[in-house]
């Protein structure tokens, strides 16, 4: 009936499809912040601030990549801060006892994960949606956190559980960051070249559509839970031991940075799209403008403006090119 | 036409007689990419007067209902209201003219009540400028009652039965005053009487000088209601006039073109062994003791009308749904689904009729959508290859003789033909045993039509056991070599082709089998 | 009386009577009018925040910012009451509804002319507000002894026995009650939540009608921050901090549906009441106030399911015998 065509893989090349893309554009405004950075400030060079500064966001970024395969996926989970208080206050809990440093990371990795699970038995077995019992559980979590240790504090951690968050481990590069980094290569990784990357994008794009064509959607949903709140443990291992004590009010608000992160990388939140490599540049945004703000002594609070605009901004920006591009062409 | 028709069919009109056109459309074209889905089409609805709507799927009658109701609008021609020309740049300004369209799926509120549904968006207020619900709930009784209508208008929505939702809608379209009513295959999952009494509504608005189209495959109805037919076929209209100058022949023959043996591409296939064998399958609420075997080779048609229980008991057998009751075996062992995902690696897979939500991830790639089901196929250790994804997936499309401009295209861009080429790949690339095709060939142009069952009969002679459910009696007769009749959940009969004739299958399917005209 | 039990109301009613007996087994001056009066109050501010996030939740959408609009109007009519203490108190609440109103208004823009998803636009702009309040005092706190009498007495002043806060929640709660059962405004939130599509051919504007909903929510958050910088003596930056999401689970506990279109006004005046009850109930059975989170996250929780269950859709019946 027809002649036989070979269809193309694709139509436009991989370069062309870097330029145009999110990342891109993200990694200019990196580069625009980190240029302004450095006219502002004859510190912001010096590689050791650099690294240092890196100390204020390595703890968040780690939990943002795994957030960001939950946002892809179509869910959330709020309670990741909460998950810190209270995995940290285990730890504290622990040490106290005079427990080693290789029990104290099995109890804050543990709590983590047992949290994450909570999660996810939440949202995959019983059906509830997850921003709502996230909420829920943020507020259970810290909660819980509370009745432990009320307005105390933890101290007396074993000197060596320092190492996590306040070491280097080569160079410039510090434990934090270096953990980060092999995180977000090792999502990055799963993201876009495994099965599961490839079902979790099938999962946020459609669950329906995508459960008709054989995947898990309940399984995954609930590895991504379940992977959330490890990364919430290894973070609060990493914040405990860069602050070397603990108060159930520790990390309060992180949750909303993190989503900010996530979003500010590009993945959307309705969900199906996003990169890893988009939350890492968006991490490294935020980090270069709190540093570099920070050294211009802007207060913190000033500075969450700046993110909360830009995220704002980041956002509508393409709605609005798209919506001048419409009314140029003035297409049907 | 059977004799119970004809005695409802009058005498045509001398043309001059006939009422003025209420609605005129006048060489209306309309395209989509990949699809021409009207080409200078041209209707007239008349007061007073039912004009059946009349085409196979992918004729164009919903894009028709869709520029109607403001929703699309035309690339070229003119519609006319009373004579003057009129555009309809909104759902509202379709509403505002006068026009309300009535659909399977009722487009209304489910938490709200049903006065409040039949005057949401025009609700009378009080001197405050409040809502008056002491009025709402008034006038919604006496417009019930005017149809007929036993319903308690403070009741949500959510809990009436899909014929007592018409009337709803029904209703609410007399509350607005339409001039023109659509109704889209009203009488699809409605009983007997509930159509009849349907019918007696109509009826009711005839004599209130409504224009009413009639859209419907159902010969029956459709002679049993309207005036006029309007036949489309492929995008244009291919005849108009009065239904009391032809004849259900006529009728099927404008309709399909050509004559019914040419358009199903059947293989004969000497079938194999039994491949599934389900015995008194059965659901809570959606089907009760279904049994038949199935063998390689072999294509299962399950006939019923939308509402007989049939997807339900596909997607059971697919394992989106537990069964209560009853056994399953597959080439001979027993077997038990939770998930798709197992009822996929025993070797049963199911194309869904709802092809956008179910189907095909519309966002993603072709490729993408293609290797799905088999992403342990493509790769290694769970890494995914590039290089066997594209392979795999052109595979499969060059087998389906899939249109599109590469495998990154993203299916939601695909004409529907094609999107469903996409599907049907995806489980062929699974290997499969089984394959359920829900309504395979609804919404698909002619040409992608003949494809998918030129495919079908392919699996067939390849050895896959076929089960192929289809409201299209062409459709039925034309593929299967045994046919299943369904009725509310319940098997009706278990038919080899040869037993079957298209008024058995209706008889079956709507409960008329002991009657005879 | 079974479809009153049937319903989220009839069992927060039941929830909320049980929970007060139990109190009142240990503590049996509790139901004391003059203190179940009292807890009201103390809630008054959780009702009306929670009254208009309804609106917004009916939408299908979510406004996380309405904590952040509090404190810097809160802030912000503090500083012109220190400033000029001479201005009556009646136009600096005219003011506090103003500038919650534009605050709301630009998280309405934000969703609907720009598209923004609300859990991201109000995400953002929760931080922008926030950081404004700081922009705007400096870091500096406004204390008691700089507000003067009026803006301090204004919302204690007792009128037939309540004071006039618990009347502005009664007011509000009459006034929300009348705008989602009486007013189209009111029943185009129900419609664009709960079907979108059908609200299109219906001739409602979703985009429309979702504004006008943040626009509520900020104008209540707004009057909500005059109300908590006079009831607590002073404004500082940090004020009603997470506040936002005690206003969710309110919502959440009071049977608004988080997917849109369902809710009532009294599900969310309970669910207030609800969270409140819990919070002055605590260090009165002499529970540590510590348990609070735990306990409320927990409501939480339970709510979330209940509410799913209630929405499941009821699967097609093909069965005629199954019914």
């Amino acid at each position: 009936m027809s002649v036989a065509r070979t269809l193309p893989d694709r139509l436009d090349s991989s370069s062309a499809r870097l330029f145009k893309s999110w990342e891109a554009l993200l990694l200019l405004v990196a580069v625009v912040i980190f240029g302004v950075n450095s006219f502002a400030s004859p510190h912001f060079l010096d590689p050791w601030n650099l690294s240092d500064a890196t100390f204020n966001f390595t703890e968040k970024a780690t939990i943002a990549v795994a957030m960001a395969f939950l946002i892809i996926a179509g869910e959330i989970d709020l309670s990741v801060a909460a998950i810190i208080a209270l995995a940290s206050t285990a730890m504290g809990a622990v040490a106290q006892t005079g427990a080693g440093t290789e029990t104290l990371v099995f109890v804050g990795l543990g709590v983590g994960l047992l949290c994450g699970a909570f999660n996810g038995l939440l949202v995959t077995r019983f059906q509830l949606p997850s921003i709502v019992v996230t909420i829920g559980t943020m507020s259970l979590f810290r909660g819980l956190a509370y009745v432990t240790l009320g307005d105390g504090v933890y101290k007396g951690y074993p000197a060596d559980f320092a190492f996590f968050g306040q070491e280097y481990v080569w160079s410039y590069f510090s434990f934090e960051l270096t953990l980060f980094l092999g995180v977000a290569l090792v999502g990055g990784l799963i993201l876009h070249t495994t099965s599961f990357g490839r079902q979790v994008q099938a999962i946020g794009n459609s669950p329906l559509a995508a459960r008709f064509s054989g995947v898990r959607v309940e399984r995954v949903k609930f590895i991504l839970f379940l992977a959330t709140g490890l990364a919430a443990g290894a973070a609060s291992v990493m914040l405990t031991s860069r602050l070397g004590s603990t108060r159930p009010s520790i990390a309060l608000g992180w949750e909303l940075e993190v989503v900010t992160m996530v979003v500010l990388g590009g993945v959307s939140i309705l969900g199906g799209s996003g990169t890893i490599l988009g939350v890492v540049i968006a991490a490294f945004v935020m980090g270069l403008v709190t540093f570099g703000f920070g050294l211009m002594n802007v207060p913190g609070i000033v500075m969450s403006i700046f993110i909360g605009l830009m995220l704002i901004g980041v956002i509508a920006l393409p709605i609005l090119a798209r919506r001048i591009h419409a009314r140029l062409t003035r297409r049907v | 036409m059977s004799a119970v028709a004809q005695a409802f069919v009058d005498k045509p009109m001398p043309d001059a007689a006939l009422p003025a056109p209420l609605l005129e459309l006048a060489e209306i074209s309309r395209s989509f990419p990949g699809v021409k889905a009207l080409d200078g089409v041209s209707l007239v609805l008349r007061p007073g007067r039912v004009t059946a709507l009349i085409g196979e799927n992918g004729a164009g009658k919903s894009t028709l209902v869709k520029i109607l109701t403001g929703i699309y609008q035309p690339e070229a021609g003119e519609i006319r209201l009373g004579g003057s020309a009129v555009q309809l740049p909104t759902a509202e300004a379709a509403q505002e003219a006068g026009i309300t369209a009535i659909h399977q799926e009722t487009v209304l509120f489910d938490e709200l009540s049903v006065a409040e549904n039949i005057f949401i968006g025009h609700a009378p207020r009080t001197r405050w400028g409040l809502i008056d619900w002491r009025s709402i709930n008034a006038r919604a009784t006496g417009i019930l009652r005017t149809i007929e209508a036993d319903i308690d208008p403070t009741m949500r929505l959510r809990d009436l039965s899909i014929a007592q939702r018409h009337l709803v809608a029904v209703a609410r379209a007399l509350s607005v005053d339409a001039r023109i009513l659509i109704l889209d295959e009203p009488t699809a999952a409605l009983s007997h009487k509930e159509a009849e009494d349907l019918f007696r509504i109509i009826e009711t608005l005839k004599s209130q000088g409504k224009a009413v189209l009639f859209i419907s495959h159902k010969f029956e109805e459709v002679f049993r209601i309207a005036d006029d037919y309007a036949v489309f076929r492929d995008g244009k209209a291919v005849g108009a006039g009065q239904l009391a100058s032809v004849s259900q022949d006529d009728l099927v023959r404008l309709m399909v073109g050509r004559s019914v043996e040419q358009a199903f591409p059947k293989i004969q296939v000497a079938p194999g062994e039994v491949m599934l064998a389900i015995k008194g399958y059965s659901h809570p609420t959606e089907f009760d003791d279904i049994s038949f075997e199935l063998k390689a080779g072999e294509i299962l048609g399950v006939y019923g009308l939308v509402g007989a229980g049939r997807s339900e008991l596909c997607q059971s057998l697919f394992g989106i749904t537990q069964r209560s009751r009853g056994t399953l075996y597959l080439d001979g062992r027993p077997k038990y689904f939770n998930s798709p995902a197992d009822a996929i690696d025993a070797g049963i897979v199911y194309v869904p009729e709802e092809r956008q939500r179910h189907g095909a991830i519309l966002p993603m790639s072709i490729f993408s959508n293609m290797t799905l089901p088999s992403l342990r196929r493509v790769g290694r250790m769970g890494f995914l290859s590039a290089v066997e994804e594209f392979s795999l997936s052109r595979r499969y499309a060059e087998r389906l003789d899939l249109r599109a401009s590469s495998l990154s295209q993203a299916v939601g861009t695909l004409s529907g033909g094609n999107q469903q080429k996409v599907v049907i790949g995806k489980w062929l690339a699974t290997s499969p045993k089984v394959i359920i095709l829900d309504e395979p060939t609804k919404g698909i142009d002619i040409g992608s039509k003949a494809a998918v069952h030129g495919f079908m009969s392919e699996l067939a002679a390849d050895g896959l056991a076929v089960i192929m459910v289809s409201s299209e009696i062409p459709e039925i007769l034309g593929m299967a070599d045994r046919v299943l009749v369904m009725r509310e959940g319940r098997q009706v009969g278990l038919y080899p082709r040869v037993d079957v004739t298209p008024e058995i299958l209706v008889r079956a399917a709507t409960g008329n089998l002991g009657v005879r005209s | 009386m079974k479809n009153l039990l049937a319903r989220r109301e009839g069992l927060l009613v039941i929830a909320l009577l049980v929970l007060l007996v139990v109190i009142a087994s240990r503590f049996p001056d509790f139901l004391a009018p003059r203190n179940l009066a009292g807890v009201f109050n103390d809630t008054s501010i959780l009702i009306i925040l929670a009254l208009g996030q309804t609106a917004v939740i009916l939408t299908r959408s979510i406004d996380l910012s309405v904590a952040a609009n509090l404190a810097l109007t809160g802030m912000a009519v503090a500083m012109l009451n220190a400033a000029f203490p001479g201005l009556p108190v009646p136009l600096l609440i005219l003011a506090s509804l103003a500038i919650g109103l534009g605050l709301g208004a630009i998280n309405g823009l934000l969703v609907w002319k720009f598209g923004i998803p609300p859990i991201v636009a109000t995400l953002g702009t929760m931080t922008v507000y926030r950081g404004s309040s700081f922009l705007l005092s400096g870091g500096k706190w406004v204390n008691a002894h700089q507000m003067s009498p009026g803006f301090l007495e204004w919302p204690r002043a007792v009128i037939a026995g309540l004071p006039v806060l618990s009347w502005i929640a009664l007011l509000v709660i009459g006034l929300a009650f009348l705008l989602f059962t009486r007013t189209p405004l009111g029943r185009a939130f129900y419609a664009v939540g709960g079907n979108p599509t059908a609200a299109v051919y219906t001739g409602i504007d979703g985009g429309r009608t979702r504004f006008m909903a943040f626009c509520l929510s900020g104008t209540i958050a707004g009057m909500a921050g005059y109300l908590w910088v006079s009831r607590y003596a002073v404004a500082y930056v940090d004020i009603a901090a997470g506040f936002e999401l005690d206003v969710v689970a309110a919502c959440v506990i009071g049977g608004i549906s988080i997917g849109g279109g369902i809710g009532s006004v009294a599900g969310a005046v309970l669910g207030a009441l609800f969270l409140g009850t819990i919070k002055n109930a605590l260090p009165v059975v002499q529970i540590s106030p510590f348990w609070q989170m735990a306990i409320s996250g927990t409501i939480i929780i339970c709510a979330v399911a209940l509410n799913a269950r209630a929405e499941k859709a009821k699967g097609r019946l093909i069965l005629r015998s199954a019914t």
